[in-house]
């Protein structure tokens, strides 16, 4: 790829990276945001990094850049409510619109959008609070153990970074993990467990032309990729492109573009797969404001690729301006 | 592993994945990010990013109440005067204050370490002292003049969590001794040495913060200083006594130092960034004579020589200044905190109970049973509070039920409206806990291990 000028009077944009946040991955979103801003310098483009805070909105008057590329993970950049804000302010943004990241971030909604589009997703119940406490917890949890069968994952319906994500071996375990992704929102998602080669596929927009990113694919090494394997370097062995055979890589970049497509996700996502022991990829999530850290998977799809981050982020920021 | 053969050959690129030719060039091993992983030092495997860690970025944000920073309140200092300290020191003693200097730490600034310590009725020589980046520095040296991997540190159960995270990084194993209102248990602690010697550890020293206690928030009483010392002794045991916190009592004077008690049996550590500011980075320690020798070395080896500016600006402002009376303030405003987190909590969390710190900064809060402080910190961050969950204070996976809360930061305004928010938290939590009754621990912390909060938290 070659750098080109992407505003139409031939100039670099100015960008202003929102990272930050008060959400539980503040932390991530910040080092993300740092990574980005740093590329799209190095690409000619005039960055600001501005927190979501109460100086926001302010600070985006007065600034006017002329693309806002929201980094935030967690609720409020993944939640549709912030680019919500973008939209009311007409500032041009990267990424999806509100009602895209409405349903990619709600997990089991995602999931019976992507299904309805013909993609495999794992058996899952969502059990907010109030059933638990309606029902009795213990009914309930036994109910869910014996229909998912051990192991099975528990996770938060929202949220990233694999923050309040547990597999659970066994029964004895599972009310724990069920309280414990409670701490992060009020609805538990219990899954059946898909055994097979854990990959993120990420769906890029670059210069207006979707690119679908080779798979990652990812080895914890505790066997979970949790919060500590994502982002202790070392910890979690990488494999881009993904190991797998031609037609199997092939239905997988596929499905994630199909996953993209059927939430009307814009310019930039990470769609999360198991491919089963069938060659199948069985959508776990899609993220609408992926993780762009040095470990993140995105940026590893795009070296995969042989692109430079620097070329990429700009392609994105040019499909944002001539959207 | 793979389920799948790597393939053998670039695969011809779909439309749908135009990137995928470039991309089988790479290698076919995997990639761990991290191409010296295979380099490290076995201790470097304790060393990983934690979830807590990711939790705690945003308690120092204005919109949350942190009951979990350790951090002195600084605008209380007299900025003016430490400006013109400054000033005055680089423009007539430059040339000396940002050059290197004594491996062991500046003269005249060890000449009133001494003064200092005879607060607490220590009486030592300048010689005795070696100045050190913060007291931590001095804990890492006393670490690793100490410990062989395998050794035992014996500490108080909790236990300052930045003191365990250095004996970890040494692969010392640390015990927990039992505390109560009076600071740690000297029958419990004569228990636990002698059935660790049964079982033929080698315990190397006890680790204890005498005074105002980071966690408990409680101080060792004068009867069982004696006590503790003799249990030690006559277990062939050195003592190294963390103390922070001495001049910050709010009731009386401060009570002799361990130390003040046994020259030999004691390595005393003190610290200028609770009564002063820690952005100096001055601590020292005060060790039998062939023990400082051996840290002074140690010393040299990691940073040649402690921070020159800092210690001379101190110097110079122990001796322009009514430091003492500003420590007063300190105390006064701390106490006022105090009082305002002890009413809060009286008022918002009757079914909890806590310790009554007489001095210091941090208060040990005990949730009601079935309650795990640890799991509910996400929801206390989205509730806009943050408090150190107390495992992060034991070595071997305790603590679950507890929690740290600082008074030392937030103004009383705040403070109570931080535990109103975290009496919400709370009330939650319980109503989970009714659902669910008691769950237990998860599997994966049954082993038990730190977790290091930032420098601004320990």
């Amino acid at each position: 790829m070659t750098r080109r000028a992407v505003t139409t009077d031939g100039g670099s944009p100015s960008v202003a990276v929102l990272a930050g946040g008060l959400s539980h991955e503040r932390d991530v979103s910040l080092r993300s945001g740092r990574r980005v801003a740093e590329a799209l310098r190095a690409s000619g483009c005039e960055v600001t990094v501005l927190d979501a805070d109460a100086h926001l909105l302010p600070r985006l008057a007065q600034e006017r850049p002329d693309v806002v590329w929201p980094v935030l993970h967690g609720a409020i950049g993944e939640d549709g409510a912030l680019r919500d804000v973008l939209e009311l302010l007409r500032l041009t943004y990267v990424g999806s619109r509100p009602q895209s990241c409405r349903l990619a971030w709600d997990k089991p909604i995602a999931a019976s959008v992507v299904r309805a589009a013909g993609i495999a997703v794992p058996e899952h119940i969502a059990l907010p609070h109030a059933t638990f406490r309606d029902l009795g917890a213990q009914p309930v949890l036994q109910a869910a153990g014996a229909w998912a069968g051990f192991p099975l994952v528990v996770k938060p319906s929202r949220g990233g970074s694999a923050l309040g994500v547990a597999v659970v071996d066994g029964p004895r375990d599972l009310a724990r993990a069920v309280v414990d992704s409670f701490a992060y929102g009020d609805t538990a998602v219990v899954q059946q467990h898909v055994r097979g080669t854990e990959v993120a596929v990420s769906v890029v927009e670059v210069d207006g032309e979707l690119l679908v990113l080779p798979a990652v694919e990812i080895v914890a090494d505790g066997g979970s990729y949790d919060y500590t394997a994502r982002y202790t370097a070392g910890a979690t062995e990488f494999f881009a492109p993904a190991r797998l055979a031609d037609d199997v890589a092939e239905r997988l970049a596929k499905a994630a573009r199909g996953a993209h497509e059927a939430l009307g996700l814009r310019h930039l996502s990470r769609i999360d797969f198991i491919v089963d022991t069938e060659g199948t990829p069985v959508f776990l999530e899609a993220n609408a404001a992926p993780g762009m850290t040095e470990t993140s998977l995105l940026p590893q799809g795009a070296a995969a690729a042989g692109l430079e981050l620097d070329d990429l982020y700009r392609g994105i920021v040019a499909s944002a301006v001539s959207a | 592993m793979s389920q799948h053969p790597p393939p053998s050959s670039p695969p011809d690129a779909p439309a749908a994945s135009a990137a995928a030719g470039a991309a089988a060039a790479g290698s076919r091993g995997g990639n761990r990010l991290d191409r010296w992983r295979e380099s490290y030092a076995v201790r470097t495997a304790s060393m990983t990013a934690s979830e807590i860690r990711a939790l705690f970025a945003v308690a120092n944000r204005p919109e949350v109440v942190s009951l979990a920073g350790g951090m002195p309140y600084l605008p209380a200092l007299p900025l003016d005067a430490i400006a013109g300290i400054a000033q005055r020191l680089v423009a007539e003693k430059g040339a000396v204050a940002l050059q290197y200097g004594s491996g062991q730490g500046e003269e005249v600034l060890r000449e009133q370490i001494v003064e200092v310590m005879r607060q607490q009725q220590i009486q030592a020589h300048p010689d005795d002292v070696i100045v050190t980046t913060g007291s931590q520095q001095a804990l890492d040296l006393v670490a690793r003049v100490f410990l062989d991997p395998g050794d035992v540190v014996v500490a108080e159960a909790p236990s300052y969590v930045g003191a365990l995270n250095v004996f970890r990084s040494y692969q010392a194993q640390i015990v927990h001794v039992a505390m109560d209102a009076d600071g740690l248990q000297p029958q419990a602690l004569d228990e636990t040495l002698t059935r660790l010697r049964a079982q033929g550890e080698r315990v190397k020293f006890l680790y204890t913060v005498p005074n105002h206690h980071n966690p408990a928030g409680v101080t060792l009483s004068l009867e069982r200083r004696p006590q503790v010392l003799e249990v030690c002794r006559r277990h062939g045991v050195l003592v190294l006594e963390d103390d922070p916190y001495a001049l910050l009592g709010f009731e009386g004077d401060p009570l002799p130092a361990l130390r003040s008690m046994d020259s030999e049996l004691v390595v005393h550590l003190g610290s200028f960034s609770k009564t002063f500011a820690p952005g100096f980075r001055v601590g020292w320690a005060v060790a039998p004579h062939a023990v400082r020798e051996k840290l002074v070395l140690a010393a040299e080896s990691s940073v040649l020589c402690p921070t020159a500016f800092g210690q001379f600006a101190i110097a110079e402002y122990l001796q322009t200044y009514d430091w003492l009376g500003q420590v007063k303030v300190f105390r006064e405003l701390y106490r006022e905190r105090r009082d305002a987190m002890l009413d809060a909590l009286t008022t918002h969390l009757p079914q909890a109970t806590w310790t009554h710190p007489d001095g210091g900064f941090y208060v040990w809060l005990t949730l009601p049973d079935g309650l795990d402080a640890k799991a509910m910190l996400p929801r206390a961050v989205t509730a806009r509070v943050a408090f150190v969950p107390g495992t992060a204070f034991y070595a071997d996976g305790s603590g679950r039920q507890s929690m740290r809360l600082s008074y030392c930061f937030p103004t009383a305004d705040r403070i109570r409206e931080g535990v109103r928010r975290l009496a919400g938290v709370v009330q939650d939590e319980l109503e989970v806990l009714e659902t669910f009754g008691s769950v237990g621990t998860p599997p994966h912390e049954r082993q038990g291990g730190v977790d290091a909060p930032g420098p601004e938290l320990a």
